[in-house]
C-alpha cells in the first residue's frame, strides 16, 4: 500500500510515476518547482521539463508551443497564478487550439492559510469552467491526486486540476489503488435524507457532516463530485430523485463554482432545493488554514446545518 | 529569385486587398507591410507541403500579429494549401479563413490574434523540436506594436536562455499600430538595443529588399547557440498609394474607389 501524504508530497510522487508512465509528457512551471515538487520530475528528466522564471503568461504559451509538437504536457503553479493570471492564454493558446495541455494547480482556496488573499484561488474553477473545451478535476485529499493526474493526462485536450496546498484530510488511504474516470463521481457514504455533493477540501468537511446528521436521524449521502465539469449528470440525477435535497461544499466562491455547476446540472432535469457552503463573494486572508476554513464558515458544523434547512425546503 | 518573389508578393498583395475589399473588414496597411517578407518565406525559404499539411518535419509559421491574416492566407492559398476560392468568404459565416489565423486552416501552424501570445508558442515549439533533435525551423512574426505587451518580453528572455538557435523572429517595424504613430503611443526605440539586450542575435533589414532579407535569414540559419532577431523595417501599406501615412485606415476596408485605385497600383 503507497502511504499518502500531504497535497503536495503525493502530487511530486504522481509527477515522477506520470513521467514513467508517459514518455512523451513535458513538465512545464514557472519558478515554482520546489514548491509544487515538480523538481522530481526535473530531476529525473530534465530534457522534458522547462521553467520559464516567474513568467506564467508564457509558460502557458511555452507548455501550448511544446504540445503542438505532439506531447502532453503539464503546467503546474498556484491556483491563482496557474489559471487566472494566464487565463487568457489558457483561453486563446490551450483551449481555443485544443491542445493537450493539463493545468494542474496547487493552493486551491482559502485553506492555503497563512499567505493570504493574493495566493488563495477563491474563483479558478469557475474561471475554469467557462472554458469551451476545459474539462475541470477537484481532488479531494492527496490520495486522489496520482489518479486525478494519470486520468488528466489520458484525457485527450485540456484539463485543469486543483489541489489543495498542503494538508488534506484523508479518504483514499492507498494513492494506487483509487478507481477514477473524468464525468465520474464517487458516492462514499448513501443515504435518503439529503445529498451532500461536496469537492477538495470539503469533502472531508462533508463526511464528518453526515456523521453529525446520522446523532440526529438524518441519512446523508455524501457525494465526492472530483469532476467538476463533465459533470456525472447521471449519478446528480439520481441523489436528487432519491434524497430531493442537496448541499454542495467547496472551498471557492458561490458564483460559477461547485453550486452554480451542481445546480444547472440539477436545473436541467431533476430540479430540487439546492443550499450552498462556499465564500460568499469574499476574499480570504491570512491565518492557520484550518482556523481560516471555520472563520469562513467551510465547515462540517456549517454544511450539516444547511442540510437541515434544505431538507425543510423539499417539495 | 528577385523578380518572381516581387510578382509573388505583388500577387500575395492583391489576394489580400481582395479579401479585405470582400470581406468589407480588415487590416490592409499591416497586410501589405509583410507581403515581401512572406513571399521570401513561402516562396524561398520555408519548408512546407501543401499535400502534407500537418507534415511533424515542416517548418512552422507563427503569424503573432494575426491581423495580418489575408496575407498569410494569399500565401498559403498561392502555395496550395487550400482553393483560392476560400478568399472570396474570408471572415463569412462559416468559412474556413477566419478573421484571424486558426488552427483549424491548412497551413497554419498556430491561432493567433491576441496580440503578445505568439512568441511565446513559438518557443514551446521551438524547445520540443530542439530536445527531440528535429531539424525544423520554427518562424514567428510580431508587430511593432505589439512590442507593448509584456508577455513578448517575458517570451524575448525565455527563448535566448534556451538557446533556441531554431528559432527566427521577424519584427515588422512598420511604425504604425492602431491609435497611431508607435512612437507617438508607445515609444519603442531603440528595439535593437532592446533586444540585444535580451541576449538575441539581432539583424536590422530593409524589410522589402529580398537581398537584404536573404541575407539575414541566411545569416539566422548559420547563427547557433541562441535565436535570431530580425526587424524588417517596412512601410505600413506597401505597395497601395492611398494607404501610405494614413493611420486611421488600420482598420479599415478599401472603398469601391480605393480598392480600384490599390488594383491600378498593384497591376
Amino acid at each position: 500500500m503507497a502511504l499518502v501524504g500531504n497535497f503536495r508530497d503525493e502530487l511530486g510522487k504522481a509527477f515522477v510515476s506520470a513521467g514513467e508512465a508517459f514518455p512523451e509528457l513535458y513538465v512545464v512551471t514557472a519558478d515554482v518547482s520546489k514548491s509544487t515538487r515538480s523538481i522530481l520530475f526535473k530531476e529525473r528528466w530534465p530534457e522534458r521539463f522547462c521553467s520559464v522564471g516567474i513568467a506564467e503568461a508564457d509558460a502557458v504559451g511555452v507548455a501550448a508551443g511544446i504540445s503542438a509538437f505532439g506531447h502532453p504536457v503539464i503546467f503546474t503553479a498556484y491556483g491563482v497564478f496557474a489559471t487566472e493570471k494566464p487565463f487568457e492564454q489558457i483561453r486563446n493558446c490551450v483551449c481555443y487550439q485544443n491542445l493537450n495541455v493539463k493545468i494542474v494547480a496547487t493552493h486551491g482556496g482559502i485553506s492555503v492559510g497563512e499567505d493570504g488573499a493574493t495566493h488563495q484561488a477563491v474563483e479558478d474553477i469557475a474561471a475554469m469552467r467557462a472554458l469551451p473545451r476545459m474539462k475541470v478535476l477537484v481532488a479531494a485529499d492527496p490520495g486522489e491526486v496520482k489518479a486525478a493526474l494519470f486520468a488528466a493526462v489520458r484525457t485527450p485536450g485540456p484539463v485543469y486540476l486543483r489541489l489543495g496546498r498542503s494538508v488534506g484530510g484523508v479518504i483514499h488511504t492507498d494513492a494506487d489503488d483509487v478507481p477514477y474516470a473524468v464525468g465520474k463521481a464517487e458516492v462514499l457514504l448513501d443515504g435518503d435524507d439529503v445529498t451532500l455533493a461536496a469537492a477538495g477540501v470539503m469533502v472531508e468537511q462533508a463526511l464528518e457532516a453526515a456523521r453529525i446528521l446520522r446523532a440526529r436521524g438524518i441519512g446523508a449521502a455524501v457525494i465526492n463530485l472530483r469532476s467538476i465539469k463533465p459533470m456525472d449528470e447521471e449519478l446528480l440525477n439520481r441523489y436528487a430523485a432519491k434524497t430531493g435535497a442537496f448541499v454542495t461544499a467547496e472551498d471557492h466562491g458561490c458564483y460559477g463554482g461547485v453550486y452554480g455547476a451542481v445546480c444547472e446540472t440539477l436545473a436541467a432535469r431533476r430540479p430540487v432545493p439546492v443550499e450552498r457552503v462556499a465564500l460568499e463573494n469574499t476574499f480570504g486572508e491570512s491565518g492557520d488554514g484550518r482556523e481560516l476554513m471555520r472563520k469562513y464558515r467551510l465547515t462540517a458544523e456549517e454544511i450539516a446545518r444547511r442540510a437541515i434547512d434544505v431538507i425543510k425546503r423539499k417539495g | 529569385m528577385k523578380a518572381s518573389l516581387q510578382e509573388k508578393a505583388r500577387q500575395l498583395r492583391r489576394d489580400a486587398m481582395q479579401m479585405i475589399y470582400e470581406a468589407n473588414s480588415g487590416h490592409p496597411g499591416g497586410a501589405l507591410s509583410l507581403a515581401d517578407i512572406m513571399a521570401y518565406l513561402y516562396f524561398n525559404r520555408m519548408r512546407v507541403q501543401a499535400a502534407n499539411p500537418k507534415d511533424p518535419r515542416r517548418d512552422r509559421l507563427i503569424l503573432s500579429k494575426g491581423h495580418a491574416a489575408p496575407i498569410l492566407y494569399a500565401a498559403l492559398g498561392e502555395r496550395g494549401f487550400f482553393s483560392k476560392e476560400e478568399f472570396h468568404r474570408l471572415r463569412k459565416t462559416g468559412a474556413l479563413l477566419q478573421g484571424h489565423p486558426c488552427v483549424s486552416i491548412p497551413g497554419v501552424d498556430a491561432s493567433t490574434g491576441s496580440l503578445g501570445l505568439g512568441l511565446s508558442m513559438a518557443t514551446g515549439m521551438a524547445v520540443a523540436a530542439q530536445r527531440s533533435r528535429m531539424d525544423v525551423k520554427i518562424y514567428v512574426i510580431m508587430g511593432d506594436g505589439e512590442q507593448d505587451e509584456g508577455q513578448i518580453w517575458e517570451a524575448a528572455m525565455a527563448a535566448p536562455r534556451f538557446g533556441l538557435d531554431n528559432l527566427v523572429a521577424v519584427l515588422d517595424r512598420n511604425r504604425y499600430q492602431n491609435d497611431g504613430k508607435t512612437e507617438e503611443i508607445m515609444p519603442l526605440d531603440s528595439l535593437y538595443d532592446k533586444w540585444k539586450a535580451f541576449r538575441w542575435h539581432v539583424l536590422e533589414v530593409d524589410g522589402h529588399d529580398f537581398d537584404q532579407l536573404d541575407a539575414a535569414f541566411t545569416e539566422a540559419d548559420n547563427t547557433k547557440g541562441g535565436p535570431t532577431l530580425i526587424i524588417a523595417d517596412t512601410v505600413k501599406g506597401k505597395g497601395v498609394s492611398y494607404l501610405l501615412n494614413q493611420p486611421q485606415l488600420h482598420y479599415r476596408p478599401p472603398t469601391e474607389e480605393q480598392f480600384l485605385s490599390a488594383m491600378r497600383d498593384l497591376a
